[in-house]
């Protein structure tokens, strides 16, 4: 078996030699595993990958994601996103700041990948009722927010489509810690 | 004391009263006349007596045991939450109050996302999926019957110490440094669970996501899942808090804490990193020149000196152990180095077994202060051979406007008031 998750550990999947080892370990090995169905698998299969594949259908503009952001989202983040007395990180402004003394990080001026704005609302906001809004709610305080921050013009709609082909301004900002990762 | 008169001492290893580590090992005896007790009381005296409590009958048996009320000031240090999300923010374990190289459980730190669940066991299941052979799910009774081991390792919040990097503050040691905690993690190797799965093409990085209301989601290479990653289940003996991620939580060790995902749920097989917002947008580390680093997983070597540390006070000169913490995300402590001269001098600590990899290690040093000005340091050294860094290569590592990653040397000065105070060195 030890064998076996080297090659696994190398990023090679060594199927046929890997079997003979697999087989003696599956005696060793209580396998207790259920099969997840496609539905299971379906709702959740949330986290929203950086080319977009698994975003759900729906859509939004920017003019409905306004609408429920006021509803929704305004009291903690304030009402444009870009204020800075609620101790939250704001949500609009800081392009061209990152390489200053003063950085604002927002998800405009430091996320590398439109696709996280749909992905952390979706699962984490808003903080007093995670997971309640619709996709299309999502979609549409996504475009808001890129919007706001200068990165889609008013009239773009967002969907499965359109989101992931959003090119964000700190695209290639990110280097990896390569010593810091094994 | 001072070193002119050394040689009736004890072998001084380092500048400004350093005294040799094994001291107590090959000297402890004649010690005590070499450095004078504390005197005899010459004051009056009452005459001995019992104490109430050997004269009548204490307390029963108790379902579950908690410290003495005399030890009720020993608790969590607490953040100040923002008030509009109140249950998200942190705790720092009181490493001054502290000692040994484990954490009691009801005093590691927290650091919450959101806030922490109410999660039923029975209605809780680990699910594996993405670039695997066969999705899977196993419910709490299914994995309590898989093969399980034990480690003690570290988790070191990747904020920790932000506090130094950023000022030099005054308040207590765990206030700065105690977003760091130790157990013994009991668990189910992910590697086997991967094992059964399989693993299909292109599997790179695994994306872990937890049961809270933010659902946490954070990405490990999958080099490292399959190496000495477990879904931990106890804690020093007992079932994971609920703050630390009961039923179960991701055990990554010598990684940032955060990627040890607590209430874990869900782990995707991928073939790349996941960049979500606690990869990106937080616990990155800005460059100077805009550019960010990103996963710095792996935590580098540090140390601190906790007795004596930033707001005790030393009552008078003579004899004292200095004690500590060492660890290193890379590996096991291989050596505490002491100053009590600012850098001058440096000397090696006692490291108190048993010295694990990615694990907490108590280092001793003695020292005999001679009740002038003194700065205390330490810097660990781990197996791999890295060096923890001073301040200023600290920040040139990673940064000067971020919170993260931050293993700068901590120096305390003594003044000869005995207070002690947090200075740069």
């Amino acid at each position: 078996m030890s064998a076996c998750r080297f090659a696994l550990a190398a990023g090679v999947l060594l199927a046929a030699a890997c079997a003979t080892e697999q087989n003696s370990a599956s005696t060793a090995s209580p396998h207790l595993g259920k099969a997840m169905t496609d539905v299971e698998l379906a709702f959740w299969d949330s986290a929203i990958l950086i080319d977009g594949s698994n975003l759900p259908a729906g859509s939004g503009s920017s003019a409905q994601g306004k609408v429920v952001y006021q509803q929704k989202c305004a009291a903690c983040h304030g009402a444009t996103g870009t204020e800075t007395d609620t101790r939250l990180t704001p949500l609009v402004g800081g392009r061209g700041s990152l390489a200053t003394a003063q950085p604002v990080r927002t998800l405009g001026s430091y996320w590398p990948y439109s696709t996280i704005v749909f992905d952390y609302i979706r699962r984490a906001m808003p903080y007093n009722a995670p997971k309640t809004l619709s996709n299309d709610e999502v979609y549409a305080l996504t475009a808001y927010l890129l919007q706001a921050n200068g990165i889609i013009g008013e009239a773009a709609v967002m969907d499965r489509t359109t989101l992931p082909a959003v090119q964000m301004p700190n695209r290639n900002g990110f280097v990896m810690a390569s010593e810091n990762v094994k | 004391m001072s070193q002119a008169d050394a040689s009736a001492e004890p072998e001084a290893v380092a500048g400004n009263g350093l005294l040799h580590r094994r001291l107590f090992l090959t000297r402890g005896l004649t010690l005590a006349g070499a450095m004078g007790v504390a005197g005899h009381a010459h004051a009056q005296v009452a005459p001995p007596k019992h104490p109430e409590w050997m004269m009548r009958q204490g307390t029963g048996l108790s379902g579950y045991g908690q410290p003495s009320k005399f030890e009720d000031g020993v608790k969590r240090i607490m953040g100040q939450p923002n008030p509009l999300t109140p249950t998200l923010g942190s705790t720092r374990t009181p490493l001054e109050k502290l000692t040994g190289m484990i954490t009691p459980n009801g005093l590691h730190f927290e650091r919450h996302h959101s806030s922490v669940p109410d999660i039923n066991p029975d209605a809780h299941s680990l699910l594996i999926h993405g670039l695997v052979r066969q999705p899977q799910k196993w419910d709490m009774s299914a994995l309590m019957r898989y093969p399980m081991t034990s480690v003690i390792r570290f988790i070191e919040c990747s904020g920790n110490s932000g506090a130094a990097k950023r000022a030099v503050p005054q308040t207590s040691v765990g206030q700065i440094h105690g977003l760091l905690s130790c157990s013994e993690w009991t668990g189910v190797k992910l590697s086997h669970l991967l094992d059964e799965t399989g693993l299909a093409d292109g599997a790179s990085w695994i994306i872990a996501e937890g049961a809270e209301a933010s659902s946490m989601v954070r990405s490990i290479p999958l080099k490292t899942a399959l190496d000495d990653v477990i879904v931990a289940l106890y804690q020093n003996g007992e079932r994971i808090r609920p703050e630390q991620g009961y039923p179960m939580r991701l055990l990554v060790p010598g990684c940032e804490g955060s990627v040890n995902v607590k209430w874990v749920h869900r782990i995707k097989v991928v073939n790349g990193p996941g960049h979500s917002r606690d990869e990106t947008g937080q616990y990155t580390d800005l460059l100077p020149d805009g550019r960010a680093l990103q996963y710095t997983l792996i935590l580098g070597p540090k140390s601190l000196i906790i007795h004596p540390s930033v707001g005790m006070k030393m009552s008078q000169p003579g004899f004292y152990e200095i004690s500590g913490l060492a660890w290193s995300g890379h590996g096991a402590v291989r050596r505490v180095e002491v100053t009590a001269d600012g850098g001058k001098s440096w000397a090696d600590a006692e490291l108190t077994e048993p010295v694990l990899s990615k694990c907490l290690t108590r280092f001793r040093m003695p020292w005999s202060w001679n009740g002038g000005p003194a700065t205390l340091a330490s810097r660990a050294t781990d197996d791999r051979g890295n060096v923890q860094p001073t301040h200023a290569v600290a920040i040139a590592n990673y940064g000067e406007v971020g919170a993260y990653h931050y293993n700068g040397i901590q120096p305390w000065a003594v003044a000869q008031t005995g207070e002690v105070a947090n200075v740069r060195m």
